[in-house]
């Protein structure tokens, strides 16, 4: 096998905080030829600037300090601007995380896939057309012929990242790098995207860098696989030896991640209901109904799990516990009284007794406010507390949450990603409620902080006997917390009941889709997967659309 | 608080330092113009448009090269005091100059502060509790905005006649539409945020939504939007002025001093471009300084 | 019906609501003003007929929806009322000047607006170079500018230390069509500069704030030359706000002259309108008020228009 991209001792800065300060710090990688590399680590890790540094390119705020990435017989970090082009798009390409944003809304698709083999002068206009549409076709792309005369804004989320693919492939590169190209998108989709990616790499026998948060996705496609943290590589080696058996304590603690679940004890027994749900429908404005005839029952210190894709309503049913989405028709009872349908017309208690924590720590904060002016405004407007009272009150509840006090004076801005989430939780607690509704709250975080952000959860509930309903598109956390679950496919409650319930058979034919979809860290289970029934019908595209048409 | 403000100053760009320099010079004429000015602001000191210390030079020599030196011909009591020569009637510029800096700018001042009262107010409310309050101000703004500005004050002028109260007035409803639109699109945003939410679903009220959450989280646009629209007022209420429609003599303004004084440019006598400059030069010195705080504040909004 | 035709539907209609407001605003504006307008125009010691003379002229003394029906109905035959100051039909006094003005803001708007949207890609395209700082300074200093001190420095420079061109713009029928244009130079150059110093700023933040998009970085990583890059993903994009700033500057170009027009005393409708405002001749207030409120209307809904056609998404809907 010949030696394709070779980097030794690459250091990146990036501009932050009026600072440089190193992104990637000494790394070594290569690419052989037709091999597939696999990139992993959590945010932050560097991943993504490795790999679009690989062309020879740098986001603005960044900058190559030292190191040498040498691409075929071109030293990227000292080549010329005209050289660079030459390789860009024709012998790398590059495949984005999110497609709806990556393609020029301005242009219809086919153009843009023609863009780089026109430019550069390697095919006439008809001749990549040609080829665009062969690409479509073995894609399995939808009208292969004239999807590419369409706008982006007038394709699916799951056949623009396909397009992407197929774009990517235009010029028949030597490399593609694909840059979390199924993050953004819902698991039952992301197998369709998988797929592709997967015969794409196969078929043309390029080279590929795959990056990724996801091992198990990554134990799909990768030939071998580079652990990263920090900038820095933790452990790198063939991707079934890395997985078997993983050197590193880090690696595992990633592995755990995926493997974990379970850790949630049975309830005893039956509780008196706290939100009884009847029949609610709603809608936005005058617009199609988000929910439809909708019924949940939640007991009191229990966690129901609301499962659901972009779209399912789930988030809809939050707004309208919370009083933001006034329902069409239906009834809540909370706790045995019926709840006012508008915010406005709620009672102070009823309203301290239903908190809420979101999917996005970062937004969830007001950045103008210091932590304990957060967690303290709660204390004092729902009890009345002042002065030493309320600061012995603030410190209580920072140390739930498992903080020092010395995070009391900080400013949100001054925190991780997972420290908000605990100051929102603490926030939520502050009011002493009955009821939680916890809306993706660890979708946003990294795995490790995720996963000890539910172990929080858990072990507040068992503490403080709170209830949550729980909304997720993550069936892994949902098997760790959930007591009951609910299945929600476009505005509806396909299946629900205890976990044990639903998660074993027989299963609503949506409910097994998505169960099928979560990747497995197994390296064959995608190629397993696609030969099975269920396999062949995530091949066709959205489980969701589908669905709901035959529903209808 | 000052001592932030200076590190941050020394810290800007060449051209916000050189705002800064501006602004505090005219701050300067601002406070201090009758103890700094030579002469009354409507005190009579001379002949018309006598030049100033450029004409120092009377020599024959000076005098075949540039034509016949002003102050020579007219002995009178200025005696090189005019720095910048006299007016069209024999006053001194520069003690007009340094109490037209006070008039213009604090008209401009007090129409923009007014502007953003009744434009954030508005904007807050309406984005904070949208239905039909937020139809009703917007839709009324929509038609003020489909109104040229300066078409509408000229015919308000023209009906209402021209005095100070009814200028401040109609500018300021006039700019406020456009400090509205700001602040209500800056404050949609901010509400749309989940702390806020966060604070509704709390039954915090209205007052607590607008000036605890929302306002600190929209300071620095409107911060640099009230340096522009300062600047859009100032040069509004000049053209007003330059058109004899503005401050009424014989109150020294910048604008009306270009007025007054245009007639003698065609003879080059250029004493109308000394006003005229004064105003460019606040106008930059602001923009440079809102310019520089923009650009600061969108890099801050990266950090959230 | 589309979204597309819905939209632009609702802003003709919106257009028309606004010019209604707008004409009874003029037309019945005296009476929400505080103030006797007889009184205050013929003064304190006038006798109650010519006071009651004046209101009859004016119409003042009808009810108020007759005056404005009178007026639209006038407005209709283009009867628009007589000059208070001249006593000659308003209708005379303007047709003149509104095509003299017309004419100075369309040779404007043919020099100013290629030139801008030229000098904003250029811009765009050299972000970061000597070339864009100088541009930026440039238009940073003249946006602060008044118009009159452009103005005077251009008569200053070029009518009186150079003597080039006229610093009176003063047109009549009896000129040809470059006379005309070595007439109005000066006006013209002024409008240029400050125009330009507009359109190009704003395109060149629409064109930088487009080229942060993640589709700009794909065509990056495509091997794409940032000329191309510039002219071919990040103008179509920016094509909604680069519209609206040239016809926001065009209706400052018909409508915002008065200034202009009257530094260089040249025979247009803004300085008639400047003139009629001193001398409170009311119903020549009203009638180029309306036409520069009609006009400014019907340019604001020509961009919402263009800059919705300019939308993929709502030209190809789904």
């Amino acid at each position: 096998m010949t030696r394709l991209l070779t980097m030794k001792n690459l250091v990146i800065e990036g501009f932050q905080k009026e600072t440089w300060s190193q992104i990637v710090s000494g790394v070594d990688l290569h690419v052989d030829r037709g091999e597939v590399m696999g990139l992993i680590g959590e945010s932050g890790a560097g991943k993504s600037t490795i790999g679009i540094a690989s062309m020879g390119f740098c986001r603005p705020g960044c900058r190559i300090v030292n190191g040498s990435i040498q691409f075929g017989d071109t030293e990227m970090t000292m080549a010329s601007d005209a050289v660079l082009r030459r390789i860009r798009g024709v012998r790398i390409s590059y495949v984005a995380q999110s497609a709806a944003a990556s393609f020029d809304p301005a242009h219809r698709l086919i153009r843009q896939h023609a863009e780089a083999p026109v430019r550069h002068g390697i095919m006439s206009h008809t001749e990549a057309e040609l080829h665009a549409r062969e690409l479509y076709r073995r894609f399995d792309l939808p009208d292969p012929d004239t999807i590419g005369n369409r706008f982006p804004h007038q394709v699916s989320g799951g056949q623009l990242q396909r397009a992407m693919v197929a774009m990517a492939m235009a010029c028949k590169p030597d490399l593609i790098v694909f840059d979390e190209p199924t993050t953004a998108l819902d698991v039952t989709t992301q197998i369709e995207v998988l797929a592709t990616i997967k015969e794409a790499i196969r078929d043309l026998n390029s080279a590929a860098i795959y990056i990724t948060h996801d091992l198990a996705v990554v134990a799909q496609v990768a030939d071998r696989i580079m652990v990263l943290r920090h900038g820095k590589v933790v452990e790198e080696g063939p991707s079934r030896a890395l997985l078997a058996s993983p050197k590193e304590d880090y690696t595992r603690a990633l592995l755990s991640v995926r493997k974990g679940g379970g850790t949630k004890i049975p309830h005893r027994h039956e509780g008196e209901p706290l939100l009884d749900i009847e029949g609610v429908t709603a809608a936005y404005g005058g617009g199609p109904p988000v929910l439809q005839d909708v019924n949940l029952r939640l007991t009191r210190g229990k966690t129901v799990a609301l499962v659901g894709e972009s779209g399912s309503g789930k988030s809809s049913l939050a707004r309208v516990i919370t009083g933001l989405l006034p329902p069409a028709r239906g009834s809540i009872a909370f706790d045995g009284a019926e709840l006012p349908a508008k915010l406005g017309d709620r009672q102070k208690e009823t309203l301290r007794r239903i908190q809420m924590i979101y999917q996005m720590p970062d937004v969830a904060l007001n950045p103008r406010q210091k932590v304990h002016e957060i967690l303290g405004r709660p204390v004092e407007f729902y009890f009345g507390t002042r002065g030493t009272e309320k600061r012995r009150r603030v410190a209580e509840l920072l140390e739930q949450i498992e903080l020092s006090d010395h995070y009391l004076t900080r400013f949100p801005s001054e925190l991780s990603g997972g420290e908000k989430q605990r100051v929102c939780i603490a926030r939520a607690l502050a009011t002493k409620p009955d009821l939680i509704i916890c809306d993706e709250v660890t979708s946003a975080l990294d795995q490790l902080v995720a996963k000890e952000i539910l172990k929080l959860l858990q072990r507040l509930q068992n503490e403080l006997g709170v209830s949550y309903l729980f909304i997720t598109h993550d069936l892994a956390t949902v098997k760790a917390i959930a007591d009951e679950i609910v299945v929600m496919l476009q505005g509806k409650v396909v299946e629900h009941g205890t976990r044990e319930e639903v998660l074993t058979p027989p299963h609503h034919e949506y409910t097994e889709l998505l169960l099928a979809s979560v990747p497995e860290m197994d390296p064959d289970w995608l190629d397993n997967l696609l030969k099975t029934r269920v396999g062949a019908k995530l091949r066709e595209g959205p489980a969701s659309e589908r669905l709901s048409r035959i529903e209808r | 608080m000052l001592s932030s403000l200076l590190r941050q100053i020394r810290k800007a760009p060449w051209s916000a330092r050189l705002g800064f320099l501006i602004i505090a010079i005219n701050l300067l004429a601002f406070a201090f113009a009758p103890q700094l000015a030579p002469f009354e602001e409507t005190e009579i000191i001379g002949g018309v448009w006598e030049p100033g210390f450029w004409a120092a030079d009377c020599s024959e020599e000076a005098l075949s090269l540039r034509g016949p030196c002003w102050s020579q011909l007219n002995h009178s009591r200025v005696d090189g005091k005019a720095w910048l020569g006299t007016d069209h009637l024999g006053r001194d510029l520069l003690s007009r100059m340094l109490y037209g800096a006070r008039n213009s700018i604090s008209i401009a001042l007090i129409i923009t502060a007014l502007s953003f009262f009744i434009g954030m107010t508005l904007g807050f409310l309406a984005a904070t509790m949208h239905g039909w309050v937020d139809q009703l101000v917007s839709r009324t703004v929509d038609v003020m905005m489909a109104f040229p500005t300066l078409i509408f004050a000229l015919i308000v002028l023209s009906v209402a006649g021209t005095s100070t109260p009814v200028l401040i007035i109609v500018i300021a409803l006039l700019d406020s539409t456009r400090v509205f639109r700001l602040s209500r699109a800056v404050a949609l945003d901010i509400e749309a945020t989940e702390y806020v939410e966060v604070a509704r679903l709390r039954g915090e009220r209205l007052s607590w939504l607008m000036w605890r959450e929302i306002l600190p989280n929209t300071l620095p646009p409107l911060i640099a939007e009230f340096g522009l629209r300062f600047c859009f007022v100032f040069l509004f209420i000049s053209a007003l002025s330059f058109l004899g429609l503005g401050l009424q003599p014989p109150t020294a303004d910048w604008g009306s001093m270009v007025k007054e004084n245009a007639g003698a440019i065609t003879f080059g006598v250029y004493t109308a471009l000394v006003p005229a400059f004064a105003i460019a030069f606040v106008t930059i010195g602001v923009n440079m300084v809102a310019d520089w705080f923009l650009r600061k504040a969108a890099g801050l909004r990266d950090e959230y | 019906m589309s979204k597309l035709s819905a939209y632009i539907l609702k802003r003709i209609a919106f257009a028309f609501v606004t010019l209604f407001v707008i004409s009874v605003l003029i037309s019945l504006g005296v009476e929400f003003l505080p103030g006797d307008l007889a009184k205050s125009i013929l003064g304190q010691q006038a006798t109650a007929e010519a006071l009651a003379a004046f209101r009859a002229e004016l119409g003042l003394d009808q009810p108020l929806h007759v005056r404005y029906i009178e007026w639209l109905g006038g407005l209709m035959r283009w009867d628009l009322g007589r000059s208070l100051a001249n006593d000659i039909p308003v209708a005379d006094l303007i047709g003149a000047r509104l095509s003299n003005t017309l004419f100075l803001a369309v040779v404007a708007a043919a020099i100013a607006v290629p030139l801008s949207v030229l000098l904003g890609l250029l811009a765009a395209l050299f972000k970061e170079t000597p070339f864009d700082k100088l541009v930026s300074m440039t238009t940073l200093t003249t946006i602060s500018f008044p118009e009159f001190l452009v103005a005077y420095i251009l008569i200053a420079l070029l009518a009186v230390e150079l003597p080039l061109f006229p610093s009176m713009a003063n047109v009549t029928p009896a000129m040809d069509f470059w006379d005309r244009l070595h007439a109005i130079a000066l006006p013209v150059s002024t409008l240029v500069l400050v125009v330009v110093a507009h359109i190009m700023r704003l395109t060149r933040a629409a064109l930088i704030n487009v080229l942060g998009r993640p589709y700009i970085e794909m065509a990056q990583l495509k091997g794409m030359t940032r000329a191309w890059i510039i002219l071919y993903h990040a103008l179509p994009n920016s094509l909604a706000p680069i519209i609206n700033v040239i016809v926001i500057n065009l209706a400052y170009l018909v409508v915002g002259v008065v200034v202009v027009e009257v530094v260089f005393v040249y025979p247009g409708l803004g300085q008639l309108l400047a003139d009629s405002v001193s001398k409170r001749d009311l119903p020549v207030v009203q009638a180029s008020g309306l036409i520069f409120a009609a006009t400014y209307v019907l340019l604001n809904l020509g961009a919402d228009v263009l800059s919705v056609l300019a939308n993929p998404r709502l030209r190809h809907p789904k």
